[in-house]
């Protein structure tokens, strides 16, 4: 039964890799905009990257990993397909499941990217790659389901892009990806702290410099699961009650 | 010894609200194993809703019903595993080839590569599908997207197969051979609930018919019975009886020898 619910989820994954992760919208959010970004500030200071790369590198994965999923379960609604994965004998949550699963594959190949190109051009050292990519999974898990979230919210597509950007602009500028969070203005900080892009950026860093901002890794890394798990029972939740509707 | 239960489904005072909107009330009918079952009603009188709650896509307010013993309630994604279901619309994926989209329809429910692949190539012959198999979804036409959407239906060989509206927008061609392919079905010993706005394809079909108006059942008979209990000419007639729609139908064609006049 689990083992079927299992493979549900992740042909899900699977067909929506190949269907909406290579298209226009996804390439320019999720690629493109992490890499102009990151262009600019390298332009700016090239000799500061060791301090950039891990809040550019959790960038990418916010942006990647929500850029289809913010839309991809609202344009199936509206195209009627999503009402095929319904009659599939899956649970709810594994469907769900299967989509998240689309945005953090994403997420991680483009981090993955992000991450390789930072050792290799500007030599950025990594204390423990094996944390380091679970830092990267955990971080892509909680923003693919905040995506999901998003798209399982709205009702538009028009809707879901503007939702998804009401967050993600704020927590580029409040999380810690550009100025520390401990450099913030006092007033300021608590806003960044609930926020999960805070403690991905905290954790990437910590196996990039060796140092922390916010928490300490291990608490850190349980705040995101725990974000995890209360953002993927909501997004159940709400879409139990679009169905219903 | 025990009876074996010669119902496919049983419908029990099962009842949907939409909000304040009552759109089935109180329904309760049962489908015998293997046989074609009409649920004919016009527009808006529940056909639908009744089908989303049989398949599991909306919850019911009220009552139940099972499938093959199996409660919708308790046992769906059971259920599920048994039955196929079009819907209105040819609803796959656009970027998908037909082939793709009939292979990720297999997945899901669980075929075996093997036997998944070994389906996928006796329902492209089937339905004349084969020379589009590589096309997009979104490139065909109506009647080939229907026919392709049917044949992700039965990619799992279901044991009940709901069809709604399967030949609405079809040419009589693919309309013709989309019927030869219910009583196939059917000769396989497939239950088969189709929900259409043909009368004549109902008449040609279904083993027994329902009536819903207004999210109630009106009657549940054979269409012979149905015409004879009415004193019809034909099941149309018996149709328009039984929906009230006679004075509504009179009106309109007296309106039309107005405007015409």
């Amino acid at each position: 039964m689990l083992k079927e619910e299992v493979k549900g989820s992740l042909y899900i994954a699977l067909k929506d890799l190949k269907t909406y992760y290579c298209k226009p919208p996804n390439i320019s959010w999720g690629i493109m905009f992490p890499v102009v970004m990151a262009l600019a500030f390298i332009l700016r200071n090239p000799t500061g990257m060791k301090d950039l790369v891990p809040g550019l590198i959790a960038m990418s994965i916010l942006f990647a990993a929500t850029s289809a999923e913010a839309i991809v379960i609202v344009f199936e609604r509206r195209t009627k397909t999503f009402e095929r994965l319904l009659l599939a004998p899956l649970s709810l949550q594994s469907i769900l499941f299967g989509k998240i699963i689309g945005g953090v594959l994403f997420g991680f190949l483009i981090s993955s990217i992000f991450l390789i190109g930072s050792v290799v051009f500007f030599e950025i050292p990594v204390s423990n790659i094996i944390f380091l990519l679970v830092s990267l999974v955990l971080s892509a898990f909680v923003f693919s389901v905040f995506g999901t979230l998003v798209s399982v919210y709205v009702k538009e597509i028009f809707d879901a892009m503007t939702l998804a950007n009401f967050f993600r602009f704020p927590m580029i500028f409040l999380c810690g990806v550009f100025i520390p969070v401990s450099s913030l203005p006092s007033f300021l900080q608590p806003v960044a702290y609930v926020f999960p892009l805070t403690y991905s950026v905290d954790l990437i860093r910590f196996f990039v410099t060796g140092t922390y901002d916010v928490v300490h890794p291990l608490i850190g890394a349980c705040i995101l699961v725990i974000y995890s798990v209360i953002l993927f029972y909501l997004s159940v939740f709400i879409l139990k009650k679009r169905i219903e509707q | 010894m025990k009876q074996q239960n010669q119902h496919s489904i049983e419908v029990v005072h099962l009842k949907k609200y939409y909000e304040s909107l009552l759109a089935v009330d109180d329904i309760s009918f049962t489908v015998n194993k293997g046989e074609i079952f009409g649920f004919l009603g016009p527009n808006g009188a529940g056909k639908t809703t009744t089908i989303k709650m049989l398949t599991g896509l909306v919850k019911p307010s009220d009552g139940t019903a099972t499938i093959h013993g199996k409660d919708i309630r308790k046992e769906i994604v059971e259920i599920k595993k048994t039955i196929g279901v079009v819907t209105e619309d040819s609803n796959l994926y656009d970027e998908l080839s037909v082939v793709d989209n009939l292979r990720f329809m297999g997945q899901l429910y669980g075929v075996p590569r093997m036997e998944r692949e070994k389906k996928i190539k006796e329902l492209l012959e089937r339905l004349g599908l084969e020379p589009k198999k590589h096309v997009k979804f979104a490139k065909l036409s109506k009647g080939m997207k229907r026919k392709v959407t049917i044949a992700a239906a039965l990619i799992h060989s279901p044991q009940v197969v709901f069809l709604d509206e399967p030949t609405t927008g079809l040419d009589v061609l693919s309309a013709r051979t989309l019927r030869a392919m219910v009583k196939e079905l059917n000769a396989m010993g497939v239950t088969v609930f189709l929900t259409t706005h043909y009368i004549e394809e109902a008449e040609q079909l279904c083993d027994h018919i329902a009536i819903l108006v207004n999210g109630t059942i009106k009657t549940v008979d054979t269409p012979a019975n149905l015409v004879v209990k009415t004193k019809s000419k034909n099941l149309e007639e018996a149709f328009i009886e039984l929906t009230g729609l006679k004075e509504e139908i009179m009106l309109v064609e007296k309106e039309g020898k107005i405007n015409h006049a």
